[in-house]
């Protein structure tokens, strides 16, 4: 009984994961279409806050709590890749289809 | 009972984190995109967390997720400030050229 209930919440955690990957796959279809390099920044800063909460439930699904650490350096990652683009100027070229 | 108060967190925060994606996808220009993207994905994340952090029933792995969400969370709101900020100065720029 105790060993079906942990069952299922594995699961439930993986069905979780899995929703959000579907939001984020949703997401990437603005990567294709969008107009400016800002947006697909926009793109990759959700997919890093989406990937954050992803492996954290794998981790608690699988029962891996090396996962967690792998969400830690995936959040930090998302930041630096910002910054890196910002710090380099490369949105000033197409922000976003605001050009007339 | 504390189970399915985690639960019910995690299913509100994944239900921000698609409210999150289609404001990405519907909303017409970058500052609308950016005010929406940031605030659901960042309350959608703490919820996700908090209802995890209310799981295990350890407290080392509860105070990890608190520290995982407290980086994402600065980081985010550090990098939609300076996303706004780079735009605007480019599209001063542009209308200087102009």
């Amino acid at each position: 009984m105790v060993s079906a209930k942990i069952l299922f919440m594995s699961e439930a955690y993986l069905f979780c994961a899995f929703v959000l990957l579907f939001s984020v796959s949703a997401g990437l279809v603005l990567i294709l279409l969008g107009k400016g390099r800002v947006e697909r920044l926009l793109v990759l800063q959700l997919l890093g806050t989406s990937t954050v909460a992803v492996v954290l439930l794998l981790a608690q699904s699988l029962k891996l709590p090396g996962l967690r650490d792998l969400a830690l350096v995936l959040g930090l990652l998302a930041c630096i890749v910002a910054l890196a683009f910002i710090r380099y100027g490369c949105l000033d070229s197409g922000s976003g289809g605001e050009k007339q | 009972m504390i189970d399915f108060l985690g639960w019910l967190l995690i299913g509100l925060g994944i239900i921000f984190f698609l409210s999150g994606t289609l404001a990405l996808l519907r909303f017409p220009d970058l500052n609308t995109r950016l005010h929406a993207l940031t605030k659901a994905d960042n309350l959608g994340l703490g919820l996700v967390i908090l209802g995890l952090a209310l799981h295990p029933g350890s407290l080392t792995i509860a105070l990890k997720l608190f520290l995982i969400w407290l980086l994402v969370t600065l980081a985010s709101a550090s990098i939609a400030h300076l996303i706004a900020r780079s735009a605007l100065t480019a599209k001063h720029r542009l209308e200087d050229e102009l």
